[in-house]
């Protein structure tokens, strides 16, 4: 079969870039999670964010991790300003609405990235780009191991937000009890749009940490999306723990199933995992029975 | 649910059969034919998420399958491309019940549904990127030999033909939907399943008739995109742009009506052609035509037909 | 005509009907009363098939109904109503009642004639080409019992039709339901409104956290203590008849 060192590279790469789709994945599900609504723009808002990143690089050479610090806040900022009067304004709540509504706003955003950048794959040019790592008989490149440090710094930190501070506090009041925390004092409109705008932060930080690794296309986002979700859907839609783990799942999965069926087939990992949960568990391993 | 005036719909087919005699513009009959094909796709997705309020966004599963049939059919098989259409249109039909039957099974309603036809659209592309049955990423070119008989014509206008026809019968599958107990049923299944059940529907029987009837209409439209510019790929076949674009025209136009797919489709198109005679660049009119998705599900959400309904008479409702 | 034998439903470690049994004599109304989380929705989902039960037996006129699907056991002859109301929002009312009408018709203008005739009956004055959305609380009531009784069945199970009416429309649903009886369907009720359930039920029966606590005469059955303590809690009963005497 595979030689220990092709097999743990392979593990080890699968966990770097799960490391990332955690990041996609929690965003997803804290929006889910507060709002209930499946947000078809997640790939979309992600590739955005890449370009951003892209540009910040390529026009003024800032170093993509440096970048962390200018396309998170821009990022949380462009979710918050989005749902606050774009989103929440159009779905009136209904959930055919927002799903289409999403859905509306991610075909925006492509044909725009179409329009403005072109089609062209774009890819940052690192000096240290394919630095190397040993971890054990694997080779690993510097950007991955740097993303996979970040990715959990920084989903550490949002668990932090989350259970310690008040706004923390109360997204999670609004996402148990959405009358109640009303009734409480919440501005629950402000809540909902300081958790899009959260959730889409995340995707910042994720464009950051992919592009050293990645390229960029207006349509990249497809291909986030079925992860995303897939991984949102085997953790459990609403939970931080099943955005994780989900996450680590379906980044091993993507490099064995590519080591053993191939660049092209390897893929179908994702979409079947993601067809057997929807039918088999669709509450995912970790989350609430709906 | 609208009084459709037979003699108005009469009139629209008897125009449409006219046009290339009227018109002479190769231009405006390639217009007419992409417009019309938009349609028919649409009406695909009509029928099952308008009409039977099942969201898909994985239907491109059915126009690739279509094209896909078709022409493995003809290419590796030699099989003639007629016969290759009905195959397709069983073929998506048989996708359909698949996904169908898993998903209904299950249990899949709203978003969930709409996730795992995306799934399937995907898992799809990926399998027929891989597979020498399907060429993989090459595609499939088919090869060119202008006959009728063939599925292809010199110039436009037999194609013309053929995708009115496809059109009508879209429009026509569509209009008995309205008029007969089985499109009732299914309406009362879209607005509340639940209930439909308990006033002796059979929900799951019907929700599966309506996606094998999306998938042969579908599929029908995926042979003829395939005999049209006689080349396909996984991405073009199985991509999710096609999905969208499914959606977005009978959303846009009217879902759940008979003509709301029509309208959409001349509407994008119509955008389509005017943002590229300004500016010749990819992405505009979707740029456009995403907003207006946006703003009809904000203000106007049954679509631009709703501009055309009359509120029904109906008194203050009194109890 | 219904024969509910020893029905049993736990939720996880919840059991919430527990035991049960009655029944339901053709052509009577028999009504299902009890406090607020009884088990008397979860008994009526069993028994219209949107629930199993995990044990014991139903029979419609000797037919088992466990494990059908709702549909199926419409076509038996038994039609529930929903206790939140259910319309199908953007067809008319008329369509609404359609869909009923076409359980035993497949043409649309006979369905369209029946639905007409079924409005009257229920006592709906307004135009049938309004959209369902519009109407009141007491509209959307008249039209769950529109369409159920278009499936014309043997059997209504009606879901607590009364929530949310004023008296006066009381009084019009009670002579209504009384109608649909003496036209030869049984019919058996969930209600809260102790009105309805005194002047409507020939039988009725009680449940308290998922048993059955009393049955009989309605007459009995509202003085009896048992009742009374489960509605008004412990100790009710004697303090009410320390007040005053038994009428």
């Amino acid at each position: 079969m595979f030689e220990p060192v092709i097999l743990t590279t392979a593990l080890i790469n699968g966990l770097m870039f799960g490391a990332i789709y955690s990041l996609l994945a929690l965003g997803l599900t804290l929006i889910y999670g507060v709002l209930h609504i499946i947000n078809f723009a997640h790939g979309a808002l992600l590739m955005l964010a890449m370009y951003a990143v892209f540009f910040l690089f390529s026009k003024w050479g800032v170093d993509p991790y440096l970048a962390l610090v200018v396309v998170i806040p821009g990022s949380f900022a462009f979710g918050y300003l989005l749902y606050r009067h774009v989103i929440g304004k159009l779905a009136k709540g209904k959930d055919q609405n927002i799903l289409l509504v999403t859905l509306g706003l991610s075909v925006v955003f492509e044909n725009a990235a179409l329009f403005f950048f072109k089609a062209d794959t774009q890819t940052l040019n690192l000096s240290y780009a394919y630095d190397m790592i040993e971890i054990g008989p694997a080779l690993v490149t510097l950007p991955k191991m740097i993303s996979f440090g970040a990715s959990i710094v920084i989903g550490l930190a949002l668990w932090a937000l989350m259970a310690k501070t008040d706004l923390g506090k109360a997204i999670r009041a609004v996402a148990k009890e959405r009358v109640g925390a009303r009734l409480m004092g919440i501005d629950v409109d402000h809540i909902f749009a300081m958790s899009y705008g959260i959730g889409i932060a995340c995707l910042g930080a994720a464009a950051c940490l992919l592009m050293p690794s990645f390229y960029v296309t207006p349509t990249i986002g497809h291909v986030f999306v079925v992860i995303a979700f897939t991984t949102v859907v085997l953790g459990g839609m609403g939970s931080f723990v099943g955005a994780l783990v989900g996450g680590f799942i379906i980044g091993i999965t993507e490099s064995i199933g590519g080591l053993f069926l191939g660049e092209s087939l390897g893929q179908i990992g994702v979409p079947l995992i993601f067809v057997l949960i929807l039918l088999f568990r669709p509450t995912g391993l970790f989350g609430a029975k709906a | 649910m609208t009084a459709h005036h037979p003699r108005l719909l009469l009139a629209g087919v008897l125009i449409l059969v006219l046009l290339p005699w009227v018109v002479g513009s190769e231009f405006l009959i390639s217009f007419a034919i992409i417009v019309l094909y938009s349609a028919t796709l649409g009406q695909s997705w009509n029928i099952l998420g308008g009409y039977a309020g099942q969201f898909s966004f994985g239907s491109v599963l059915f126009f690739g399958t279509g094209a896909y049939t078709s022409s493995i059919l003809h290419v590796t098989y030699g099989i003639n491309p007629w016969i290759g259409l009905v195959a397709g249109i069983l073929m998506g039909m048989l996708v359909g019940a698949f996904v169908g039957f898993l998903s209904f099974r299950f249990g899949l309603r709203g978003s969930y549904f709409a996730l795992i036809t995306l799934a399937f659209a995907e898992a799809f592309r990926i399998i027929s990127n891989s597979v020498e049955f399907t060429q993989a990423g090459m595609g499939i070119y088919i090869p060119l030999d202008q006959h009728p008989l063939n599925f292809q014509f010199e110039g436009r206008t037999g194609f013309y033909y053929v995708i009115l026809v496809f059109f009508v019968i879209s429009v026509a599958i569509a209009l008995r939907l309205e008029r007969t107990r089985f499109g009732s049923r299914l309406m009362a299944v879209r607005e509340n399943e639940d209930a439909a059940e308990a006033l002796g529907v059979d929900t799951f029987g019907h929700k599966m008739k309506a996606i094998m009837i999306s998938g042969g209409i579908g599929a029908a439209g995926g042979t003829f995109y395939a005999q049209y510019y006689l080349y396909i790929d996984p991405y073009i076949a199985y991509g999710v742009d096609k999905s969208v674009e499914m959606l977005l025209v009978s959303i846009i136009g009217g879902m759940g009506t008979v003509l709301g797919p029509f309208i959409g489709s001349l509407v994008l198109h119509t955008i389509n052609e005017i943002s590229r005679h300004y500016i010749d660049t990819p992405g505009l009119s979707l740029i456009v035509y995403g907003v207006i998705l946006v703003l009809i599900i904000g203000f106007l959400p049954d679509g631009l037909i709703g501009l055309f309904k009359r509120k029904p008479k109906g008194d203050d409702a009194q109890g | 005509m219904l024969k509910v034998e020893q029905v049993s439903k736990s939720f996880g470690g919840l059991k919430a009907v527990s035991d049960v049994s009655l029944e339901v004599p053709e052509g009577k109304i028999v009504s299902l009363i009890g406090p607020n989380g009884a088990g008397k929705t979860t008994l009526f989902a069993m028994v219209a098939g949107f629930l199993k039960p995990n044990s014991g037996k139903i029979l419609l006129q000797g037919e088992s109904l466990v494990g059908l699907k709702p549909h199926k056991i419409c076509e038996l002859g038994m039609v529930r109503t929903f206790q939140i109301t259910q319309p199908f929002a953007k067809l008319s009312i008329r369509e609404n009642i359609m869909v009923g009408a076409y359980h035993h018709t497949d043409n649309p203008q006979k369905a369209s004639e029946h639905a007409e005739a079924i409005a009257q009956r229920v006592g709906m004055r307004m135009s049938l080409d309004a959209p369902a959305d519009d109407l009141t609380v007491a509209g959307r009531k008249r039209l769950e019992l529109a369409r159920a009784l278009a499936t014309q069945p043997k059997l209504l199970l009606l879901d607590e039709v009364m929530a949310g009416l004023n008296p006066s429309e009381v009084e019009e649903i009670l002579t209504t339901i009384r109608s649909i009886r003496d036209a030869g369907v049984t019919i058996f009720l969930i209600e809260h409104v102790m009105q309805a359930v005194m002047s409507l039920s020939d039988y009725t029966y009680v449940l308290n956290n998922g048993e059955l606590i009393a049955a009989g005469v309605p007459r009995e059955v509202a003085s009896n203590p048992h009742v009374v303590e489960a509605y008004l809690g412990h100790g009710a009963a004697e303090r009410l008849n320390a007040r005053e005497p038994h009428a």
